[in-house]
């Protein structure tokens, strides 16, 4: 049996609970026990110590959006590999994408994710099951057996739904299982042949642009379609200012409709792509300083109400490439953090409000199904990251637990690192920094 | 034989003197203009002069480059740049492997890298690479020792064409500083027109350019320090009011195809360079195109083969260009 653990005089910030106090937090038999003010009955050789001054403890991360690419494309990334990584990074909740091979639009391979993700994972992994039949987009998958067999919701991911139609009834038939519609908002028409955000830079570079128009014109087409239907519509990785706009009227007029932005459409800009970097390639694009500004303020008012990664691992051979045959994604699981602590470093947002959105608000749309997540209420499962906001660290992609190791972020020096994440009581992650003390009574 | 002597002589001079009193050209790869200075350009520029001059002479060859490899790899179709490329390395004595995509490995899944990586295994001083994609020389350049010269890359850039452009015009005007200098035609899908606007506005002209929107590329309607700062004006008669340099691009037939112009006709209706549209540019205007023409849709033959066509020239200063460009990047190896 594992040792009750005390995690000592850490910030803990737990926003669904609205608390942010310096504390002690003790898990035991895998379990929020309590959070005490030094007060706890026991006396320090009953539990290991974990020593957090300094550090922040919150609810561990859940990133609604990411990929796995297990099966079929292993030599990208694995279930197993995917986990560590997302446990290096805070996270011990994800959601992997269907655009698998076979993709994930039956029972067999929804039951295949789980099956090894409890065999070999480290965190809890939630398939996201397909819309159509091999992402296809003709006919719809069997949504009903998808739900029984555990998605936790409905995408052709990296796919959008061409067909206005079978969205409509997508959303229609998602109705009676209460689970969200995912779309990748992108009209192809538009966005043929791009590799970039359309601007002076892709004219720079001679490379082909993908207008903001692309996304916000299926943004738009959803939005219509929740309306109608009132189906419950979440719209992957935001990144342009129109389209927060059009979500926040939306919001307004009551369409069920959630959102999320990733780490790298908050922090970095299309300027991250001359020289040709094929790390700097993503779908959809680095936008622009004003893009990143609605973004930040979407999140701040709540019209944006997730984070998550979109993690994308490619090999570095994929990467190796022209620009314009080189496949598109970041691998983000484990800079998340880092990178995201930058707009609270620059006063942008708050810890409060990041931490929100990478725990309480996506526990929100994935409900209780999987018992309460994002909250470190007593009783429930001992899912805690502990994270150092100030500690500066350079990132050495050779170190990642990642197979993806593109990101244009190599070498670059990010302030705030993640020091460990507790899975279900277990320490899943810990820096090397870190030591558990109390064990010198075991003998 | 004394006559090749002499020769060899003062193209050793002509080098000598160039790399004392030259200390500023410390590159390794020639890929875009985007970073030239005013001085290195001009470096280029009185190089082509000495290099005119070696072809000029009735053995138009000097040892500068003996015992040096060049390979040419095209990815795309091109007879002039190719053949240019080629007779600039052999008139330095360089030994020279011509390689296509089809005879290249690509077809065969190799990567780029790999393939640049070969070359230099097999002993490449220089590679001269065309690519269809923009910065494909880029990302070889990045894992190769080699000097690298872009002969073109997708729209991205054609830096050779841009110098001896830049060659061609200071060869009629006295200085390209101040020149108003007219850009008519694809802009968007044109390397071309990107070097081009680079090394002019570096050397001080003034570019406008003319198309039709849909031709046009993003952004360039917004000043900032990513692009050089151009004129837009779509309408021809105004866009040739008062030029000195008229560049024509030649327009792809698939730019119709996929929706970008209602038809041929029409753009040669509002586009094409005509004599009678030229009248509107100074007197002393000359006409530049990167070829090869399209006689009579960008063009009219009249104009292309007229008193102030300056195509041919183009063609015969592109060889003396590119011989400065190998003997300054193979100068710059020797230290």
């Amino acid at each position: 049996m594992i040792r009750p653990l005390l995690i000592k005089g850490g910030r803990i910030i737990s926003p669904i609970q609205g608390v942010d106090e310096t504390n002690d937090l003790i898990i035991s038999d895998g379990k929020i026990l309590e959070l005490s003010n030094g007060q706890a009955g026991l006396s320090s050789s009953d539990y290991d110590v974990l020593n957090a001054e300094g550090l922040i403890v919150c609810p561990g991360f859940i990133d609604f959006h990411c990929h796995l690419r297990e099966p079929g494309f292993e030599e990208k990334e694995t279930i197993s590999s995917g986990n560590q990584a997302a446990a290096r990074g805070g996270f011990t909740t994800i959601c992997c994408m269907p655009n698998t091979s076979p993709p994930l639009d039956n029972r067999a391979a929804i039951d295949y994710i789980k099956k090894v993700a409890a065999t070999e994972g480290v965190i809890r992994t939630l398939p996201i099951g397909c819309i159509s039949r091999g992402r296809e987009g003709k006919e719809l998958a069997e949504m009903g057996e998808l739900v029984q067999a555990g998605a936790i919701a409905f995408s052709d991911d990296g796919q959008p739904l061409r067909n206005s139609r079978l969205m409509r009834q997508a959303m229609e038939y998602s109705l009676a299982f209460s689970l969200p519609i995912i779309d990748h908002c992108e009209d192809t028409t538009l966005s043929e042949d791009g590799l970039m955000n359309e601007g002076i830079i892709a004219t720079r570079l001679g490379l082909c642009g993908i207008p903001a128009a692309a996304e916000e014109s299926i943004v738009a087409r959803d939005l219509a379609l929740a309306h109608l239907t009132g189906a419950q519509l979440h719209i992957a990785h935001i990144t342009t200012e129109g389209s927060v706009e059009l979500i926040r009227r939306a919001k307004e007029k009551g369409v069920r409709v959630t959102t999320e932005v990733t780490p790298h459409h908050l922090t970095l800009t299309e300027e991250k792509v001359i020289g040709y970097d094929t790390n700097a390639k993503v779908n959809p694009p680095l936008r622009t300083r004003r893009d990143i500004i609605a973004l930040v303020q979407g999140l701040k008012e709540g019209v944006i109400d997730i984070i998550a990664t979109d993690h994308a691992p490619h090999t570095e051979n994929d990467k190796l490439s022209e620009f314009a045959t080189a496949p598109f994604g970041i691998s983000g699981l484990e800079t998340a953090l880092g990178s995201l602590m930058s707009l609270v470093h620059a006063g942008e947002l708050t810890l409060a409000i990041l931490i929100a959105k990478l725990t309480s608000e996506p526990a929100k749309i994935i409900g209780n199904k999987y018992g309460k997540l994002g909250t470190l209420g007593v009783d429930t499962s001992a899912e805690v990251t502990i994270f150092d906001p100030n500690k500066e660290w350079i990132v050495d992609t050779s170190d990642f637990a990642s197979k993806g190791k593109n990101t244009p972020l190599n070498g670059k020096k990010l302030k705030g690192k993640v020091m460990a994440t507790i899975y279900q009581g277990k320490l899943v992650y810990k820096d090397s920094s870190i030591t558990l003390k109390g064990e010198q009574r075991k003998a | 034989m004394g006559g090749v002597r002499q020769k060899d002589k003062l193209a050793r001079e002509v080098k000598s003197g160039m790399l004392e009193t030259t200390p500023i050209w410390c590159r390794h790869h020639i890929l875009d203009l985007d970073d030239f200075t005013p001085a290195e350009i001009e470096l280029v520029l009185e190089t082509t002069d000495a290099m005119k001059e070696v072809l000029s002479r009735s053995i138009k060859k000097v040892p500068t480059l003996r015992g040096k490899t060049v390979i040419t790899l095209f990815n795309e179709s091109s007879t002039r740049t190719r053949s240019s490329f080629e007779l600039a390395a052999k008139n330095l004595s360089a030994d020279v492997i011509n390689l296509s995509a089809q005879a290249s490995s690509a077809v065969k899944g190799e990567s780029l890298v790999d393939t640049l990586r070969t070359f230099e295994a097999l002993g490449a001083d220089i590679v001269v690479m065309r690519h269809s994609h923009s910065g494909a020389p880029y990302i070889a350049a990045r894992h190769m020792q080699a000097n690298m010269i872009n002969a073109g890359d997708g729209w991205h850039a054609h830096p050779t064409q841009a110098l001896l452009d830049l060659y061609t015009i200071r060869e009629h005007k006295i200085s390209i500083k101040g020149l108003k200098v007219t850009i008519i035609g694809d802009i968007k899908h044109s390397r071309v027109a990107r070097s081009n606007i680079w090394g002019l506005t570096a050397m001080g002209a003034e570019v406008s350019v003319c198309c039709p929107f849909t031709l046009l590329p993003a952004g360039l309607d917004i000043v900032g320090h990513h692009f050089p700062r151009v004129h837009i004006e779509p309408e021809i008669e105004l866009a040739l009011r008062g030029a000195d340099v008229v560049m024509t691009l030649r327009l792809q037939h698939e730019r119709q195809q996929s929706g970008l112009l209602p038809s041929i006709r029409e753009y040669v209706k509002l586009y094409q360079l005509t004599e009678a549209r030229l009248a509107q540019a100074k007197a002393d205007a000359i006409v530049l195109h990167p070829g090869p023409v399209n006689e009579d849709i960008e063009i009219s033959l009249a104009v292309a083969q007229g008193p102030k066509s300056v195509i041919n020239e183009q063609i015969t200063n592109g060889v003396a260009v590119r011989m400065a460009l190998l003997y300054l990047l193979a100068g710059g190896n020797r230290r």
